[in-house]
């Protein structure tokens, strides 16, 4: 019986799978570069998504440092993918630092040392914050995006200032974003499935009772924390990747509020949960730029429509979810097979109960 | 004969530990001794300290003054997760399970202190891994159905009636493999027929998996029964000790105790 399901389940998923590949290779070959834009940012706000999830929502403590982890990472990439020969263009109000103006690496390389630069920040500023109880590191990992804007906003030489880099080699095809989404998306799944992930969830449950139980607290603090520095790293990179332009503005700690969003959405502690609201996020937000756009409704000029209104919307919409549906859309919970099933069970017997017509078969 | 042999050999000492919280002393140059094999009792009215002495020997605080030995040696200062790996364990006055996740699940973490590989090789499910992963399981699957919890193992843990709940954090606490089992308030909130089982429970569990039990315990009954010994604290001061007749017909402790709360 079990054995059966397990098959059935396979079956599902291996169909899931090649549907998901083809329809990307159609999006990707067939798709205009603006929507294909819009699928590579849905990937990296899906990755940014599941690192603030692995610490606010598996782990149980509250990080707002995503904008500056994920600034690490923009600029790794940002500063050695950029030719050599086009750095004096990029760099004219000040020549680049001799140290590093010539060294230039590929994408990957590059996407990979933005993680680790990001998950070395994390370690450096969990070290002395971890050790203490209760919500230090909120005002720590803010404090810490913050420094890092504004550094990056002054090392005139390595960054280029305010002036922020161009010409960085971006690329429109959806592989790079969508692959480090997928394999991160399976990364999260795994470990949360190890004995980590429920040491983490012990942590996020009762931190008093998880060191009872011989957890030690600091060390996987630390560990989920790197992780996740790690993964907003990449997520930086593949932005800078996607942009192919960065600056430290738009490195603000508003960013943050976005990954923010998608997991409060999403739902704090579900992997699924994060990756359907990143979507609808990402989606959303550029839908909502009409509210940007002046709008002429009957001849009558909508005076709230103008640049800005975009995020009011974006806020109302943000304490709506955390007022009527403060679990997010999945709570805790995973999309399976089990789940979708029993929801399509419940929808039928609701509309058979309406029209007992529809019930098939002989048994009337 | 084998239990004298046996009260010989110490597990757990405090040498004149004293526990200050500003001005409130909350224990006051404690010396205790639990042996090996014994049911030892920490009693005494409420705000005694009992609680406090209990974080001072788990590690929760560190002592102002004083030492802990486990086995002869100083765990003084030590972080909880590692004297919980040296084989103490305990519940919690208020119960604190991991409320959202299942039965199944809260034993299971407790045997993470176990797990030897790193997160990657658990993440990846390396074969050294694995093993180990498969090991937690079958382990957590023996202690649940040896401690009956078979028909509740995929509830939600704070879904669980109040008496199953503390029969649960005790089942938790053994999956860490302890050797001393520190219990804080047990019976709180039973009624007689849940504190009797719980008695039963108790020395069950201290037979199969050759414990030391050090409890505190406000319900009478069970504590003159089930104990080898009784420490009484009172202001954070030890004012008696002994066996439970010694302790019940002791008149400091009437005044100090039992006098007060006769009925209990
Ligand atoms: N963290 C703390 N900070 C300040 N004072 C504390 C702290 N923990 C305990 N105390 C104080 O120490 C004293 C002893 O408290 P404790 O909880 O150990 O008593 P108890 O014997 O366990 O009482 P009960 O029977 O009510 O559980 C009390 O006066 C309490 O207020
Ligand atoms: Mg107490």
């Amino acid at each position: 019986m079990k054995k059966q399901y397990d098959k059935k389940r396979v079956v599902l998923n291996l169909i899931l799978i090649a549907a998901s590949v083809a329809l990307l290779i159609y999006a990707n070959e067939n798709m205009s570069f603006y929507s294909k834009r819009i699928i590579n940012l849905c990937a990296v706000y899906a990755i940014m998504g599941l690192s603030m999830n692995l610490i606010n929502g598996f782990t149980g403590m509250f990080s707002l440092g995503s904008a500056g982890f994920m600034a690490i990472g923009a600029y790794a990439v940002a500063i050695f993918t950029v030719p050599v020969d086009v750095r004096a263009e990029v760099f004219y109000l000040q020549p680049m630092w001799p140290l590093i103006a010539n060294i230039h690496i590929g994408f990957l390389p590059a996407m990979i040392l933005g993680g680790f630069l990001s998950a070395i920040a994390a370690f450096l500023i969990g070290f002395p914050v971890l050790r203490l109880r209760g919500d230090y590191l909120a005002i720590a990992t803010l404090g810490f995006s913050e420094i890092i804007r504004i550094a990056f906003t002054n090392l005139q030489t390595v960054t280029n200032g305010p002036l922020g880099i161009k010409y960085i080699p971006s690329f429109d095809e959806i592989w790079w974003p969508v692959g480090v989404a997928i394999v991160t998306t399976v990364f999260m799944f795994l470990l949360i499935k190890s004995t980590y992930g429920r040491a983490f969830k012990a942590i996020r449950e009762d931190e008093i009772a998880a060191e009872a139980m011989g957890i030690n607290l600091f060390k996987h603090k630390m560990l989920s924390f790197v992780i996740s520095g790690f993964m907003a790293g990449m997520g930086g990179a593949l932005m800078a990747g996607i942009l192919g332009t960065i600056d430290p503005k738009q490195f603000l700690f508003t960013l943050t509020y976005n990954f923010l969003l998608i997991i409060v959405l999403g739902g704090m502690g579900s992997i699924s949960g994060t990756i359907i609201s990143s979507v609808i996020v990402t989606a959303g937000l550029e839908w909502l730029r009409i509210a940007d756009e002046p709008m002429i409704m009957f001849g009558y000029h909508i005076p709230m429509f103008r640049p800005g209104f975009r995020m009011v919307v974006f806020s109302i919409l943000l304490m709506a979810i955390v007022l009527f549906f403060s679990k997010g859309l999945m709570g805790t919970k995973e999309l399976s097979w089990e789940l979708l099933g029993n929801w399509y069970k419940r929808q039928r017997a609701r509309f058979i109960k309406k029209d007992p017509s529809l019930k098939g078969g002989g048994s009337k | 004969m084998n239990q004298a042999l046996k009260t010989m050999v110490p597990v757990l000492e405090t040498k004149n530990i004293t526990m200050r919280f500003g001005g409130v002393v909350a224990v006051n140059d404690l010396s205790i001794q639990v042996n090996q094999g014994e049911i030892v009792a920490l009693i005494g009215p409420n705000g005694a300290g009992k609680t406090t002495a209990f974080n001072v020997i788990t590690g929760v605080y560190t002592p102002t003054s004083g030492d802990v030995l486990l086995k002869g040696e100083s765990i003084t200062g030590l972080l909880p997760d590692k004297i919980t790996q040296k084989g103490v364990a305990r519940t919690f006055q208020n119960i604190r399970l991991f409320k959202n996740l299942t039965v199944y699940e809260n034993i299971l973490i407790a045997k993470h202190l176990r797990f030897k590989a790193d997160f990657m090789s658990a993440t990846l499910q390396l074969p050294h891994a694995r093993r180990m992963e498969k090991q937690m399981h079958t382990d957590t699957e023996l202690l649940i159905n040896r401690l009956g919890l078979q028909s509740v193992k995929n509830e939600i843990a704070s879904s669980l009636p109040y008496g199953q709940q503390r029969h649960l954090e005790i089942a938790r606490a053994l999956a860490t493999e302890p050797e001393l089992l520190l219990l804080d308030e047990p019976a709180a909130g039973m009624n007689p027929q849940e504190t009797d089982e719980l008695t039963a429970f108790i020395r069950e569990i201290k037979n199969e998996y050759n414990l030391t039990v050090f409890m505190i315990e406000h319900h009478m009954d069970l504590v003159m029964e089930i104990s080898d010994r009784i420490y009484v604290l009172d202001f954070g001061v030890l004012i008696a000790e002994g066996n439970p007749d010694q302790v019940q017909n002791n008149p400091k402790v009437i005044e100090a105790y039992l006098g007060v709360e006769e009925d209990a």
